[in-house]
């Protein structure tokens, strides 16, 4: 009760649609092409290393990491370059993009060799190495993420959004992988602790991890509330762990999980480090699930980076004959963009492809807001979105920062449950962004 | 594959909730009070409903025809007042009160403040006091509740409680009062058919609980303490329109407060002021006005109400924080 007082942060109840949990991965056909930008993860873009005529292998080198936060990026393909070019990327930003030619033999380079790991130095290198981002959404580079010092290791298979299911299928299909990961983590970087937390909606995943965690030390499976978004960083370290990741880190800076002493780390993430200590082959396909009213086999696929939407639209059976297609979302419905064609290339941290119908895309219009606080009980972060939204048509900076707008993870719950259907959340999230700026701006 | 896509910012999808769902909701849960009305009043009473409502949309409709806005008729939420109005006024009250009373809702209340979400009061409430204040020896025509005698004024209970103190509240009959066989506004006497809009409107999550329980249990307690006697403040509580007044008036949205910490500093200020005016005022009946206050309050209830954000530090530190960033 005095929680609710305090902060009810009950987050939205969005729908699951989790129609392809049941549906084991399937591997993609190798494209004809495929389009790899240098920048998929938050920092410098990497340096294209190849130019036009260079052959590749699964697992080459070809974007070199461009300084500490940033990451490496390989070939998803064996094949020839065919051109290293600026490209719009699908968030707008530009980038360079290496063009490959597939030859359809998918060749190993054999330059890829498992690592060898023997403290926490070299772990960080490998993982520097094999180009690991959270492959969760954010796409922060793990080697980054890891350099600090903590006691517990957590690890998101919350998998809020709805419709996606590549985190549950990871657990079921590559739980080994998993482990191994968590291991490694654990020892190298002397973690005794660490959490798997599972949404409740996934009850076979967290029978499965329970079995496998029943005998490993240090490592136990929390069941999460059925909530969106309980995958979010700070809610996630919240609900596990009970500590409130601070608004302003020591450093002045946003806080992270790790000034909480934890560390946040994606289950396929963790996955992917697992395989690569296993195999060497770093980070060059990634599973995504395929869904949405308009697709006609919806499926989880597992797709090289860099596969263009539209061939992998076309290994999942295409549109629909007698659906128009309205929209094509990235991630899931929730924090997803939406993509204005399908000539965008899959990404180290895609995990959803999602068609929708026009008839699903097209929203309601806004009505007056009614001021019934919805948005402020859906609040993960115990914002008023409400009050936000009127500091910022009136441009008010000090109000802004009295309500803490810098806070917003624009998870979209307030937009989700707003009864008059007000866009709330991307409201805040442009709030959030003229706050930012005018912070800058004085601070000069 | 090829044609325009739409592309708009996150999220991409909204759950099933409208406006006039919600106001919808505020309907159904008030027919049975209406029902009851009809029963212990007579069908005078629907007719006053029907009048008054008419009356209230038709207004919207007019004021925003003339305004050129567009038109707001389709989310119910003048439905709810013109209801609400018509269940706040005695049996027999003359039409052309209750039109005048729509009037003041719709068009000087809400509209005239910006239409729907920007009144600062609740416009029946308003109507209400306008009505009472205007129209005082009206309003307090008290219909003693038996269809074969007509137009006989009698005494509320409230009134009767203020004159003859904890003797006249044992001489009361508990299950009359219950059920609402007694003199009053329309909706407000039968405590029954208030339970069950309350408890729909809190099954179907349309209000939150806070506001019409901490008023309840505020009235009660304070009754408890001032009087010694548990039937007098269960007395207090199931009349003069507490009941109807904290389930269908308080938790109006836009002139309450939005946090829960709000809706309960919000509750048990309507609660003390109704106590306060029922005993130390003139008037036995102060809900009306309690609710007012409360409505004029709510900014500032809102901003001592505000939630901890996660990871919220006290501003001090906070300050000294920046200040190294800077």
């Amino acid at each position: 009760m005095l929680k609710f007082l305090k902060r009810s942060a009950q987050g939205a109840s969005v729908p699951h649609e989790k129609a392809t949990s049941e549906m084991a991965t399937v591997q993609m056909p190798v494209p004809k092409n495929v389009v790899i930008p240098m920048s998929m993860h938050i920092g410098a873009p990497a340096q294209p290393v190849v130019k036009k005529g260079d052959q590749v292998y699964v697992g080459t080198l070809i974007g070199q990491a461009g300084g500490f936060v940033s990451a490496n990026i390989h070939s998803s393909v064996s094949g020839t370059v065919v051109g290293v070019a600026p490209m719009r990327m699908v968030n707008g930003a530009v980038c360079q993009a290496v063009a490959i030619e597939s030859d359809g033999q998918q060749t190993v380079d054999p330059a890829c060799q498992p690592p060898v790991v023997n403290d926490k130095d070299s772990l960080l290198q490998a993982i520097q190495a094999c180009g690991l981002v959270g492959v969760g959404g954010a796409g922060f580079p793990t080697h980054v993420k890891l350099a600090a010092e903590v006691d517990t290791l957590l690890i998101n298979a919350a998998e809020c959004e709805p419709y996606l299911t590549t985190d549950a299928r990871e657990m079921l299909e590559c739980s080994d992988t998993i482990l191994g990961g968590i291991r490694a983590v654990m020892q190298y970087c002397g973690i005794p602790r660490c959490i798997i937390g599972i949404e409740r909606n996934k009850p076979a995943c967290i029978d499965l991890m329970c079995s496998l965690t029943r005998d490993v030390k240090g490592v136990s499976v929390k069941p999460l509330p059925m909530r969106y978004p309980q995958g979010a960083e700070k809610t996630l370290v919240e609900t596990c762990t009970g500590r409130e990741v601070p608004q302003v880190g020591p450093s002045g800076k946003p806080g992270l999980p790790a000034d909480v002493g934890c560390i946040v780390m994606n289950v396929t993430s963790v996955s992917t480090l697992g395989k690569y200590l296993k195999t060497g082959i770093p980070l060059v396909s990634k599973r995504i699930t395929v869904d949405g009213d308009a697709i006609a086999r919806p499926q989880n696929i597992e797709a090289p980076i860099g596969a263009l939407y539209r061939d992998v639209i076309e290994a999942c059976g295409g549109i629909k004959p007698d659906v128009e297609l309205g929209k094509i979302i990235f991630g899931g419905p929730m924090m997803g963009g939406a993509a204005p064609s399908a000539d965008f290339p899959v990404l180290k941290q895609n995990n959803g492809l999602l068609l929708f119908s026009r008839k699903t895309a097209v929203l309601p219009d806004p009505q007056p807001c009614i001021r019934c606080g919805r948005c402020i009980a859906a609040c993960p972060m115990g914002l008023e979105p409400v009050e936000i939204v009127e500091c910022f048509n009136r441009k008010d900076a000090e109000a802004l920062r009295r309500h803490s707008v810098d806070l917003c993870v624009s998870c979209g719950s307030c937009t989700y449950v707003c009864p008059a259907k007000r866009p709330v959340s991307q409201t805040v999230t442009l709030a959030k962004g003229w706050y930012l700026n005018e912070l800058r701006k004085g601070g000069k | 594959m090829d044609q325009t896509l739409l592309v708009t910012a996150s999220p991409h999808i909204r759950d099933t909730s409208t406006t006039r769902g919600l106001m919808g909701n505020v309907l159904i849960a008030l027919v049975p009070c209406i029902v009851a009305s009809g029963l212990i009043f007579g069908y005078g009473a629907l007719v006053t409903v029907a009048v008054t409502t008419l009356a209230c949309v038709a207004f919207e409709y007019l004021y925003t025809l003339l305004r050129k806005k567009p038109n707001p008729v389709g989310d119910l939420s003048a439905c709810v007042t013109g209801v609400i109005l018509a269940l706040n006024v005695p049996a027999g009250m003359p039409l052309w009160i209750c039109i005048v009373g729509a009037f003041v809702a719709i068009v000087v209340v809400k509209q005239l403040f910006g239409g729907i979400g920007y009144n600062l009061a609740n416009p029946a409430l308003m109507a209400r006091i306008v009505l009472f204040l205007s129209f005082t020896a009206r309003m307090t025509a008290y219909v003693y509740p038996d269809m074969a005698v007509d137009a006989l004024a009698t005494a509320t209970p409230l009134k009767v409680l203020a004159d003859g103190g904890a003797q006249a509240a044992a001489s009361m009959s508990m299950l009359d009062v219950f059920l609402g066989i007694h003199g009053g506004m329309l909706g407000e006497t039968c405590v029954l058919a208030i339970l069950l809009g309350f408890f729909y409107l809190v099954f179907t999550r349309t209000i939150s609980p806070v506001i019409p329980v901490s008023i309840t249990v505020t009235v009660f307690a304070c009754s408890y303490l001032a009087s010694g006697s548990w039937q007098m403040a269960l007395l207090q509580v199931m009349s003069g329109g507490l009941l109807f007044g904290a389930v269908f008036m308080a938790t109006d949205y836009v002139t309450s407060p939005f946090t829960a910490k709000g809706k309960l500093f919000y509750g048990i200020f309507i609660g003390l002021i109704t106590f306060l005016i029922r005993y130390f005022g003139s008037m036995n009946e102060g809900m009306s006005f309690a609710i007012l206050l409360g409505n004029l309050l709510t900014p500032w209830f809102n901003v001592w109400g505000r939630q901890v954000p996660l990871g919220y530090k006290k501003a001090k530190k906070q300050k000294a924080a920046k200040g190294g960033e800077g």
